[in-house]
């Protein structure tokens, strides 16, 4: 009685604050509603719809012992307590995507973006990681890969392993964009994330020789000295003498983070990719509650209207209509492919009962979205002129501050360059024109939202924490995704000849390091020569593959709903497949096909090599116009390549789900046999 | 009070995988009791090796 009295509350709740950002339309409005609102639909989802999935749709069986029950080897398979399980998935799960995202689509204004994060989690990101978490849980933890080899045969699976290899790629491209752009003479940032290196190879001396598995230790000291290389950072930015040691131009900073990846991904874990992810998780944990009460107590008022003139798709961070573009830009705010990789491998050996999946995957998903709201307030609550200076490249609206200010007041919102020069002597930076990335804006904003609830006073100190903070996430992930992406390459190789495949042979570590490095440094090169600043051309094509994956997941999980006799319920998961291979289906053949120069990307490529021929181009935008006229084609074939293996993944799954309603035969199901459960109750810690 | 603060402090650990090892051995003693178990340093060598080596974050 009082849980149906709480669902009226919060639904009546939800429906005002709903109602409230509706109709505040000409007039600026209070971040709380976008909170409350946020709050209420995750709640009330998580109650009745992910109730609903886990019950009927699932069949979700609390007396089905799980295989961290069955086969509990006190390692990897271990039954968890569900909040524990909560709190390392999400830990998991979380990444800079939800926080460069949302910034980047703010370009929209603040509702298109908020309705999609709140929609397309509940019904689209919460419900993929539910679903492949459940089917995982019941497969013995199997991966996606492995799944999709089990249940359609070996060619889905070969489509998966090719795609998130393809991802892993992209990904690790416009992280380390975004991470040069956040320190691209900025000396007190790059001295800052310099810093975390020694920091994290000191806290894996730390736990490798002196204190074995004293996490907690390792990570309260390298807490310590990270915030000291923040502190100190500041000190370098005064000294004339130290600041040129760490001012560099994007394309060094390339070279360094390149140079960084490669030693990443071979060097032995425990001295630099652990202890990293360990300062990284702990930033991460605390910096998200943070700004939480921050965003709570400070409830700043936002500043963006609610939708921009830029719907028609002549926005200046990225080109392209709010359809499909706010769908492929927001990406893991509201749903995402990777966290299927997450939700079948790690997590499943830790349930200890299957009625946890609905805590820990739509739980973990729903404020993992709920982060993306918050990095949408931080970046809509700047100045709508304050926020396009920063995240405009130079390329589009002018190389000097007075031509920035110009075009960007000429859009209708007004900025001037004293009011930059004014925020960048504040934030401790000597300029913010032209910071593209979406990280140092979102850095402006959490160190508005942070200053003003916690002084005024420290606002350089609040905006470098933020950068830190951004730039150890998109690192830790980098250096995760360069390795995954090892493996994966060395897998590859294994297949055509066997000793290339052993993950500790040195030549073939170095070789496969060599070539994902390569690979992702190559993208991040030609971004960082890019006048326009880069990340407008690949962000969408992270947006494009990363949906593409989680395409290929709700297929996954589609394919099993049928085989095991649900169809009746497959609108669950096909419903939202069949959104994604829309959007990016569109989004794709735009890249593809559109004659706009600004969405195009071969006829962008077309246009630049018509100027160059012509003559017309500056030297130094000659110079480099051949490398983007080539990188333009390339990733337009990439486009291509991406909807190419999401339809095959759908129409493999569509043949065998049609044999399966047809009553012929199938691969059959990979699920473990029913064992019945001995354990009471996960157990808390003691 | 001091039971309350030893809770927080028990959840703190297992959170942050602080108190592998002591499950590790819990187990050992519990399904293998005969062999001898790893030691500490051993342990959390092996451990670290393995969790590092999937996709162990997202994006």
């Amino acid at each position: 009685m009082l849980k149906k009295l709480l669902g009226v509350v919060l639904a009546l709740v939800g429906a005002f604050a709903v109602g409230g950002i509706a109709l505040h339309r000409n007039e600026p409005i209070n971040a709380l509603w976008i909170i409350t609102a946020a709050v209420c639909i995750y709640l009330l989802g998580y109650r009745i719809y992910a109730a609903w999935i886990a019950s009927r749709v699932l069949g979700v069986d609390p007396t089905r012992a799980t295989p961290a029950e069955r086969l509990n080897n006190g390692r990897d398979f271990v039954p968890t307590h569900r909040a524990i399980v909560f709190g390392h998935h999400f830990a998991a799960i979380a990444g800079p995507g939800p926080l460069v995202g949302p910034t980047l689509a703010s370009q929209f204004g603040y509702l298109p973006g908020t309705l999609w994060i709140l929609v397309g989690a509940v019904f689209g990101g919460c419900v993929q990681d539910m679903v492949v978490l459940l089917l995982s849980t019941r497969r013995n933890g199997r991966s996606l890969g492995q799944m999709a080899r089990d249940e359609f045969g070996p060619v889905g699976g070969m489509a998966a392993l090719v795609g998130t290899l393809l991802i892993m790629v992209i990904l690790c491209a416009v992280l380390s964009l975004v991470v040069v752009n956040v320190m691209k003479h900025s000396p007190w940032a790059t001295s800052t994330v310099v810093a975390t290196i020694p920091a994290a190879v000191l806290v894996g001396l730390y736990l490798r020789l002196w204190r074995p598995g004293r996490v907690l230790e390792g990570t309260i000291l390298g807490a310590a000295l990270i915030l000291f290389a923040l502190v100190g950072g500041g000190w370098i930015d005064h000294q004339p003498w130290l600041r040129g040691w760490f001012d560099y131009s994007g394309l060094a900073l390339a070279g360094f983070v390149i140079v960084y990846g490669f030693l990443a991904a071979i060097l032995p874990v425990w001295l630099l990719l652990a202890p990293r992810d360990y300062l990284s998780t702990f930033l991460k944990l605390g910096t998200v509650i943070l700004l939480g009460v921050a965003v709570v107590i400070a409830h700043p008022m936002i500043k963006m209207p609610a939708v921009t003139q830029f719907v028609d798709g002549t926005g200046p961070l990225f080109g392209g209509k709010v359809f499909p573009f706010v769908f492929i830009t927001i990406a893991c705010g509201a749903i995402s492919g990777f966290h299927a990789l997450i939700a079948s491998g790690t997590t499943p050996k830790l349930i200890t009962n299957e009625g946890d999946v609905r805590l820990v995957g739509y739980g973990s998903m729903a404020l993992e979205s709920f982060v993306a709201i918050m990095a949408l307030i931080a970046a809509t609550l700047l100045d709508p002129g304050v926020f396009f200076a920063i995240n405009s490249g130079a390329g589009i609206v002018g190389a000097t501050p007075e031509a920035a200010v110009q075009t960007i007041t000429s859009w209708g919102f007004p900025v001037t360059v004293e009011q930059m020069q004014h925020l960048a002597h504040a934030m401790g930076e000597t300029t913010l024109f032209a910071r593209t990335g979406g990280a140092p804006s979102l850095a402006v904003g959490m160190a508005s939202i942070f200053g003003s609830t916690f002084g005024e006073g420290l606002l350089a100190l609040w905006y470098h924490f933020a950068i830190m903070f951004e730039a150890v996430f998109l690192l830790a992930t980098l250096d995760a995704g360069t390795r995954v992406g090892r493996f994966m390459v060395q897998d590859l190789l294994g297949r055509a000849w066997e000793p290339l495949g052993r993950t500790s042979w040195y030549p073939s570590v170095m070789l496969a390091s060599g070539i994902i490095v390569g690979a992702w440094g190559y993208f991040l090169y030609v971004g960082v020569i890019d006048p326009n600043g880069g990340v407008n051309i690949l962000w969408p094509l992270f947006g494009i593959s990363n949906q593409m994956l989680a395409a290929i997941a709700l297929s996954v999980a589609t394919g099993i709903l049928v085989k095991s006799g649900r169809a009746r319920y497959v609108w669950v998961t096909l419903a939202p497949l069949a959104w994604l291979a829309i959007v990016t289906t569109t989004a794709a053949w735009q890249k593809i096909v559109s004659p706009d120069v600004h969405v195009g990307l071969f006829a962008a490529a077309d246009d630049l090599a018509a100027k160059l021929a012509a003559g017309s181009l500056s030297p130094e935008r000659a110079k480099v116009a051949p490398q983007l006229i080539f990188n333009q084609r390339l990733d337009a074939y990439l486009a291509m390549l991406f909807t190419a293996i999401l339809w095959f993944v759908i129409l493999d799954m569509a043949r065998i789900s049609l044999r399966r309603l047809r009553g012929q035969s199938v691969p059959e199901s990979s699920e473990a046999p029913y064992v019945a459960t001995r354990l009471k109750a996960a157990g808390a810690p003691s | 009070m001091r039971a309350r603060l030893h809770r927080v402090w028990s959840w703190i650990r297992a959170l942050s995988g602080d108190d592998a090892y002591e499950r590790y051995l819990a187990h050992h003693a519990r399904c293998h009791g005969r062999d001898s178990p790893l030691s500490r340093r051993e342990f959390c060598a092996r451990e670290q090796e393995r969790r590092w080596s999937g996709v162990s974050r997202c994006c």
